[in-house]
C-alpha cells in the first residue's frame, strides 16, 4: 500500500473531489426544490414551522455535529487521549439544559429568533439590538472555526498546502454555502443538515464497527494498542490530564472549558432557531430527544474512532500530516478502507462544514433582518415582508463573504478549540439572559442589556488578553507558538477559555442591572409570557402549503 | 432536576480535573474509572431524557392542554 503521504496528500484528490461534487449536486437540487416555498418570512426563517419533531431532531444533530465534533474530537482523543473525550461529554450533557429549560418555552414564546423571546416583556429596540449583536458575535466565532476547519481539510485531502490554494477552496465552500441559504432559506438549510446528519452517522458507524473488528470487538484491546502506539504519552492517554493536567492553571482551564461547553449549547442562536421549525412545543421536545439520541451515539463512535486513530495510525503520523490534529479521522479512514472510504469520509467532512455554516449564516442573517431591520429600523412595520426577506438574503451574502475572509485568516487553529470559545460567548452573553427572562419575574430591560452586552464584552476581552491570542511559548522545533499572533505578548488572563470567569460575571451583571435600575418589570407581561411559554397558548402556528 | 444533573456533571469534571490517581485506576483490562465515569455521563443523559419525556407526556401536556382549552373558551 502506498504510503498515504507519498504525494503530500492522502488518497487521490480526484476521488475526494468527485464524491464531494456528487453530494453538492444532490443537495443543490433539493435546495432548489425547497426554494419554491421560501418566499415569505415565515418560510425563509422558520420553514413554515412545518418540520416534524424527528426530522428536526436529525437536522439539529446535523447542525450541531460540526467539523469540531468529527475531526477535532477524534484528533484530540488520538493525540491527547482522554482529555479529548471531555469535549464530547460537555457537548452532550449540555443538551439537557436545552431540553429541560429552554426548547419548549422558547418555541411557545417566540417567532423566529432568540431576540423574540428576550425582548418579549422588555423594551423592544434596545434588547433586540443587544440580542442581535450577541447572535452575530457567536455566529462569527463559530463560523471562523468551521471555515478554518475547511482549510485544514483541504490541505490534507486535496494536497493543497499553499495558503493561497487553501484560500481558494475556502472561498468555494463559502460560495456554495451562500447559495444554499440564498436559494433555499431555512427549508433548504434544514434538508442539507438532515442529509449530512444521516451520512455522517452512517459513515462514523461503519468506521467504528470496522475499527472494533480489528480488535476483536474488544474495547480494552483497542485502548491497549493506542497506548502502545502512543509513544511517550503511553498510559496517560487513558485518563484525564495529558493535555490539561500539567499545572494548576491548565486544570482551571479544563474546568472553564467544561462549564462553557455544558452551558453554551442552550445559548447558541443557531441551535435555538432550530426549535422554531416545528409546529408545536411538544414537537420541539421530540426534536431535542432525537437530537440527544443521535448526538450521544455519534460521540460514542468518536471515542472509538479517536483511540482507533491513535492505535492504527499513531500520533506521530497524525501530527506530521498536513492538517495536523484534525487529520486523525481522515487518516484512519484511509488506513481502513483506502481511497474510497477516505473519499467518502472526506466528502462527509466537507458536507459537515457546509451544513453547519449554512445554519449559522441563516441564523445571523435572520437575526439582522428580523431583529434589527424589521423591528428596530423599520419599527415593526409588517407591510413589506418581501423587503425583509430581501434584506435577509443580502445579509447572508455579506456574512458569507466575512466568513470566507475570517476562515482564510484563522486557518490553522484547532477547530474544536475555536468552537469552545464560541460556546463561552454563548454561555456568558446569552444563557443567563434567557434563563432570567423566562424564570425571573423581576428581570427588566436594564438587566437584559447588562447581561448581554456585559457578558459579551467580558468574554471577548478575556479572550483577546488570553494566551489564545498572544503569548504562548514558542515551540523550538517549529519556531512558532500556538497563539494566533506571533511575536507579541500582551496576555494577562491566564486561561485559554474564559468561561469560569465570564459566566458567573454575566449572571451577576444581569442581577445587578435589574436591581440597580428604577425600571419595574412588567408584571402583566411576565404573567402573559409564563402562560404562553408553559401552555402554548398564542404560539406561532405552522403554515400549510 | 437541572441542578442535580449539573452537579453530577460538575462532579465528573472536577474528578477528571483533580483526581487523576482515582480516575486512572483500571477496572477491566484497559477500561479504567475515567472511562466508566465518562460513559455513565452518557447513560445518565439518556435516562434523564427518557424520564423527562415520560413526565411531560403524563403530567405537563394534559395540564397545559387543559389551560389552553379554558383560555380559548373565554371570550
Amino acid at each position: 500500500m502506498t504510503h498515504p503521504l507519498a504525494a503530500g496528500t492522502v488518497g487521490t484528490p480526484a476521488v475526494n473531489i468527485g464524491i464531494f461534487a456528487v453530494f453538492v449536486l444532490i443537495t443543490l437540487v433539493i435546495v432548489f426544490r425547497a426554494s419554491r416555498s421560501s418566499k415569505t418570512a415565515v418560510d425563509f426563517y422558520a420553514a413554515g414551522h412545518a418540520f416534524t419533531g424527528p426530522q428536526n431532531g436529525i437536522a439539529i444533530a446535523g447542525d450541531y455535529l460540526s467539523a469540531a465534533s468529527f475531526l477535532g474530537i477524534a484528533g484530540a482523543i488520538a493525540i491527547y487521549g482522554y482529555d479529548g473525550f471531555l469535549y464530547s461529554i460537555g457537548f452532550l450533557v449540555a443538551w439537557l439544559v436545552a431540553l429541560l429549560l429552554v426548547a419548549e418555552l422558547l418555541r411557545n414564546t417566540g417567532k423566529y429568533t432568540m431576540a423574540d423571546v428576550l425582548s418579549f416583556r422588555m423594551k423592544q429596540k434596545p434588547v433586540r439590538t443587544a440580542a442581535a449583536t450577541s447572535t452575530l458575535a457567536v455566529s462569527f466565532f463559530y463560523l471562523l472555526a468551521q471555515m478554518a476547519g475547511a482549510g485544514g481539510l483541504v490541505a490534507l485531502l486535496l494536497g493543497v498546502t499553499s495558503k493561497t490554494g487553501q484560500a481558494v477552496v475556502i472561498a468555494i465552500v463559502g460560495v456554495i454555502m451562500i447559495a444554499y441559504v440564498l436559494i433555499g432559506g431555512m427549508r433548504g438549510t434544514t434538508w442539507v443538515q438532515i442529509i449530512k446528519a444521516v451520512l455522517l452517522i452512517i459513515g462514523a458507524a461503519v468506521m467504528t464497527v470496522w475499527v472494533l473488528s480489528k480488535f476483536g470487538f474488544n474495547l480494552s484491546n483497542l485502548l491497549g494498542e493506542a497506548v502502545e502506539k502512543g509513544g511517550k504519552a503511553g498510559e496517560t492517554l487513558l485518563y484525564p490530564g495529558a493535555q490539561y493536567g500539567k499545572t494548576g492553571t491548565t486544570k482551571l482551564d479544563f474546568l472553564s472549558l467544561g462549564l462553557a461547553l455544558v452551558l453554551g449549547t442552550a445559548g447558541l442562536p443557531h441551535v435555538l432557531m432550530r426549535f422554531y421549525t416545528v409546529p408545536t412545543a411538544k414537537e420541539a421536545r421530540r426534536s431535542v430527544t432525537w437530537a440527544i439520541g443521535l448526538i450521544g451515539l455519534f460521540y460514542l463512535f468518536t471515542l472509538v474512532l479517536g483511540y482507533g486513530a491513535g492505535a492504527l495510525v499513531g500520533p506521530a503520523e497524525i501530527k506530521a500530516a498536513p492538517g495536523g490534529v484534525n487529520s486523525a479521522a481522515p487518516l484512519l479512514a484511509f488506513h481502513l478502507g483506502g481511497e474510497i472510504l477516505l473519499g467518502l469520509i472526506a466528502a462527509v467532512a466537507f458536507a459537515t462544514i457546509l451544513a453547519v455554516v449554512a445554519g449559522l449564516t441563516i441564523t445571523a442573517s435572520a437575526s439582522f433582518a428580523h431583529d434589527i431591520y424589521a423591528n428596530v429600523i423599520k419599527d415593526g412595520a409588517a407591510d413589506d415582508k418581501a423587503a425583509e426577506v430581501r434584506v435577509a438574503r443580502i445579509t447572508a451574502v455579506v456574512i458569507g463573504l466575512v466568513a470566507i475572509l475570517g476562515g482564510i485568516l484563522a486557518n490553522g487553529q484547532n477547530v474544536a478549540f475555536l468552537v469552545a470559545l464560541a460556546f463561552a460567548v454563548a454561555a456568558s452573553a446569552n444563557l443567563p439572559t434567557i434563563l432570567y427572562s423566562l424564570f425571573w419575574k423581576r428581570f427588566n430591560t436594564s438587566g437584559a442589556l447588562w447581561s448581554i452586552y456585559g457578558g459579551l464584552i467580558v468574554t471577548v476581552v478575556l479572550i483577546v488578553f488570553s494566551p489564545v491570542v498572544s503569548g504562548k511559548p514558542v515551540d523550538p522545533k517549529t519556531g512558532k507558538s500556538l497563539s494566533m499572533l506571533q511575536g507579541v505578548d500582551f496576555h494577562w488572563f491566564p486561561l485559554d477559555n474564559p468561561g469560569l470567569v465570564s459566566i458567573p460575571v454575566s449572571f451577576l451583571l444581569g442581577y445587578l442591572g435589574t436591581v440597580l435600575s428604577k425600571d419595574k418589570a412588567d408584571a402583566a407581561k411576565y404573567a402573559e409570557m409564563e402562560v404562553r411559554a408553559l401552555t402554548g397558548h398564542g404560539a406561532e402556528q405552522a403554515v400549510q402549503h | 432536576m437541572t441542578g442535580l444533573f449539573l452537579a453530577w456533571y460538575l462532579l465528573y469534571v472536577l474528578l477528571a480535573d483533580y483526581a487523576h490517581e482515582f480516575m486512572s485506576q483500571k477496572l477491566f483490562g484497559n477500561i479504567n474509572v475515567a472511562l466508566v465515569f465518562g460513559l455513565l455521563q452518557f447513560l445518565s443523559t439518556f435516562l434523564i431524557t427518557w424520564a423527562y419525556i415520560r413526565f411531560a407526556d403524563r403530567k405537563l401536556d394534559p395540564l397545559s392542554a387543559e389551560i389552553r382549552a379554558s383560555l380559548e373558551e373565554t371570550p
